[in-house]
């Protein structure tokens, strides 16, 4: 059973179904995850023009099915991972199993400042690839320093006026390419070690009240978007009281992919770890499906 | 055959506004990778609400009037309509249960 149908869980149901386990995989939406909300992707091997997260994640799916791995689309609510019988329990059922892998990934990170909540829908967004085209000749925010931040910056310098990349820090966390990319785009503007305290509008972004945190002094900037990319929490509610998790939610495993209870693997950006690309989630995605397949294996004999 | 209606700017108040059962409209587009992945939820709500709501999907890529007009800015964007108003609106990706229990609201 594998539960999420992004990158790590469709490429953990390819393997476990080329090894003739007999897989579901259990995705609440359409297979695919966060990378379809990447519009490029130009840093998984094999595509050296790069393709489309949609193309990606479309073509994982149909090679995972050509082996007979079943997707269905349900909701997981609840799970019973300890001992030999795991139940999945979902939407419409529960699914008896032997080894779960956990492939639920992550969500973009809120601000949590005044007037996200309420302008989200309204000029605040998590995607820029979904809503940039909503901002044509507008000014608009990017929020953080990472290379998700600055590339989704450089997307939307198709649509908006100007694009402030507002970072906290002095220097970037993205990658030196995509650094020299920003820098030569003249419509992005920097605005270094400085934090948004909160957002204004009513109906509609209005502007953005910022901090530098070196000066501490305070000023206002006018956008009608505002983007952001601060991090990711991992979806990790369902396991919180039974798996080992580290500081920030995320599931820790062994080299292995293996959690804390056996039978139970976790891969992809659910899993505690240094990056989070679709290059290690597939990589992970397969692992767990082969630690997966030993362990049932395992289950037949002696013990 | 599915039981998803489309619409366009120009069968938007027929359609939706003056519709006799209450509506749900999805705002979507061909560039956004959330709208895709909701897509499937919606077509299983369309057949499970068929004859009690009228669920229905307008391109703001191709219909850019109604989006407008209600300030759609993030997309996928789901408003619900009852007797012609607004209704309760759902922003972003959301699982079916959540969806499912918006619309048994409306019922």
């Amino acid at each position: 059973m594998i539960i999420g149908g992004g990158p790590a869980g469709l490429t953990a149901g390819l393997y476990a179904a080329r090894a003739k386990l007999k897989t579901i995989l259990l995705e609440r939406f359409a297979p695919g995850g966060q990378i379809l909300t990447t519009d490029w992707v130009e840093n998984y091997p094999g595509f050296p023009d790069g393709i489309s997260g949609y193309d990606l994640v479309d073509k994982m799916k149909g090679q995972a099915e050509r082996f007979g791995l079943i997707i269905r689309s349900q909701e997981v609510q609840g799970l019973e991972l300890v001992g030999e019988k795991k139940s999945v329990i979902t939407d419409s059922g529960t699914i008896e199993t032997r080894a779960v892998i956990i492939a639920c990934g992550a969500a973009p990170q809120k601000l949590d400042i005044e007037g996200e909540g309420l302008l989200t829908g309204k000029g605040v967004s998590y995607c820029a690839t979904c809503d940039g085209p909503f901002f044509r000749d507008q000014p608009v925010a990017v929020i953080g320093g990472g290379d998700t931040a600055v590339e989704e910056a450089l997307y939307l310098t198709r649509f908006a006026s100007k694009v402030f990349i507002i970072h906290r820090r002095d220097r970037l966390r993205a990658i030196q390419l995509i650094q020299e990319r920003a820098r030569n785009e003249p419509k992005i503007e920097f605005i270094w070690n400085t934090v948004a305290l909160k957002i204004s509008g009513d109906t509609a972004v209005k502007g953005l009240e910022l901090k530098n945190v070196k000066t501490g002094s305070i000023s206002t900037l006018p956008v009608e978007g505002v983007f952001v990319f601060i991090g990711y929490i991992p979806n990790s509610g369902l396991v919180r009281d039974t798996l080992s998790l580290d500081e920030w939610g995320f599931i820790k495993t062994d080299n292995e992919m293996a959690t804390v209870i056996p039978g139970v693997f976790a891969a992809g950006d659910v899993r505690s770890k240094a990056l989070r690309q679709v290059a290690t989630a597939v990589g992970e995605g397969a692992t767990a499906a082969y630690m997966a397949q030993r362990y049932i294996e395992g289950l037949g004999k002696g013990s | 055959m599915s039981d998803l209606l489309h619409v366009t700017d120009a069968s938007f108040e027929k359609e939706i506004l003056k519709s006799e059962i209450p509506a749900v409209v999805d705002f979507w587009a061909e560039w956004c990778g959330p709208c895709k992945m909701v897509a499937p939820v919606l077509e299983e709500l369309a057949k499970e609400y068929k004859g009690k709501i009228k669920i229905a999907k307008l391109n703001v890529d191709e219909n850019r009037q109604t989006p407008g007009k209600f300030g759609i800015r993030n997309i996928p964007t789901l408003i619900f309509f009852k007797d012609g108003a607004v209704s309760q609106t759902i922003i972003g990706a959301h699982p079916k249960s959540h969806i499912d229990g918006e619309l048994k609201k409306l019922l």
